[in-house]
């Protein structure tokens, strides 16, 4: 049963993959690409990795596939259809071969590796020190918190990055607004943007709160207050604040901050990232409020685009 | 059997394969970053899948993965706001250059 399933699963992540590349219509292709996430996600479900279910759904199948839906829409505004020019037939073939080459040898290498979870004893031994439950939340904050602390950096800088497209005229003015333009269900969405986004905060706490014990986490947190913010600004219930304001940037850098004061505290202690004993959950909880507020703002940015001079639409 | 234990790290072989084929046949650099991405959930499928074990998954690569879905993320957004910026430059040279008008007069 459990064999069939998974066989079943693989073949539909496959062929959905596929229709995403290769279909002409590009809208179609993203929403193939949205299904993929979601199947994706059952695929981590099926292998009891609910953490990665939760991001991979949240951000690999929402958050890309809104911005993705979101360029093509500004980009056939601009003109530009989407067209991918048909490449001659040779060089099809050629690159047909060469990646069937390649993904052979890249299956011979998997298949030498035996699956195992080596880690898993050794972190579930140390767990009990941290005085959280979740392993995942383990490696992530405090095993391997250097990582994690680079890798908020390193959304940061992305929104920098995007921001830094944003032409003279346009800086620091806000990101074009996503609000649907007047149309028979603008209500709709106004009135389900205003729901959603109280919810998506309680929601975002408790993930946060319960992630340390259950699936869940600063990441999954952030997604979901991201994605409140999207269904918000859609709905036109809220607007996108100016790139300079105070209270965004207090928002955008409030988690990588405390994340490397902590971090940089415990220098005092012996070490970067030591968290004093005893107080571990304390200050995994308190860096993880902080990254999820920071992740869900720095997300639902960079999927808004750098910002447009005022008066002309996005 | 050993087939059975690497049915997803083999599906994500799979996804690697097809991402790399269309980055290579699609001319749309939107389509491009798809293509990527689909790459990306190959890479992180065969680094969960080999984390497999009898019990459960190891925890070490599941927090790699979401590291990488996260960065993904970020790529995209990233990569989809230079398209967006180069096809405005390309398709109004005319703004561009009221654009700099404007800026003469501030």
């Amino acid at each position: 049963m459990t064999l069939a399933f998974d066989l079943i699963l693989c073949l539909m992540i496959i062929g959905t993959a596929a229709a995403a590349l290769l279909l002409q219509n590009a809208l179609a292709a993203v929403v193939f690409f949205i299904v993929l996430g979601n199947l994706l996600g059952l695929a981590w479900l099926a292998m009891d990795a609910v953490n990665v279910a939760m991001a991979e759904i949240a951000i690999g199948a929402g958050v890309t596939g809104v911005l993705l839906i979101l360029t093509r829409q500004r980009l056939n505004a601009l003109g530009d259809d989407l067209v991918s020019a048909e490449l001659p037939g040779w060089l099809r073939a050629g690159a047909l071969l060469a990646c069937a080459g390649f993904t052979a040898m890249v299956g011979s290498a998997v298949m030498s590796v035996p699956p195992a979870d080596d880690l898993g004893g050794s972190i579930a031994a140390l767990m009990p020190g941290l005085g959280i439950e979740n392993p995942v939340t383990g490696v992530l904050l405090a095993f391997r918190a250097y990582d994690t602390l680079l890798e908020a950096f390193v959304l940061l800088g992305a929104l920098i990055a995007v921001w830094s497209l944003a032409p003279r005229v346009a800086w620091p003015h806000a990101p074009a607004a996503l609000a649907l333009a007047e149309y028979e269900g603008h209500d709709v969405a106004a009135a389900f943007g205003r729901l959603l986004l109280p919810l998506a905060l309680i929601l975002a706490v408790y993930l946060v709160w319960a992630g340390s014990d259950l699936p869940g986490g600063a990441f999954q947190a952030g997604t979901v207050l991201a994605g409140g913010l999207i269904i918000a600004a859609i709905g036109g219930v809220i607007s996108w604040p100016r790139a300079d304001d105070f209270y965004l940037r207090v928002a955008l850098v409030l988690g990588p901050a405390v994340f490397l004061i902590i971090g940089a505290a415990g220098i005092a202690l012996g070490r970067f990232l030591f968290y004093p004993p005893g107080f571990e959950k304390a200050f995994i909880v308190a860096i993880e409020y902080g990254l999820a507020l920071s992740i869900g703002a720095t997300l639902a940015l960079q999927l808004a685009g750098p910002p447009v001079a005022p008066g002309r639409k996005g | 059997m050993t087939m059975l234990l690497h049915i997803y790290p083999l599906t994500g072989v799979a996804l690697v394969g097809l991402g790399l084929y269309g980055f290579l046949i699609l001319r749309h650099p939107l389509r491009q970053i798809l293509a990527v991405n689909v790459v990306g959930a190959g890479i992180f499928l065969i680094l969960g899948g080999l984390g497999r074990g009898a019990a459960s998954t190891d925890p070490f690569p599941q927090a790699l993965v979401i590291t990488g879905i996260v960065v993904a993320v970020a790529l995209t957004a990233f990569g989809a706001a230079l398209i967006l910026r180069v096809v405005e430059d390309e398709r109004a040279p005319n703004d561009a250059a009221a654009v700099k008008t404007t800026e003469d007069l501030t």
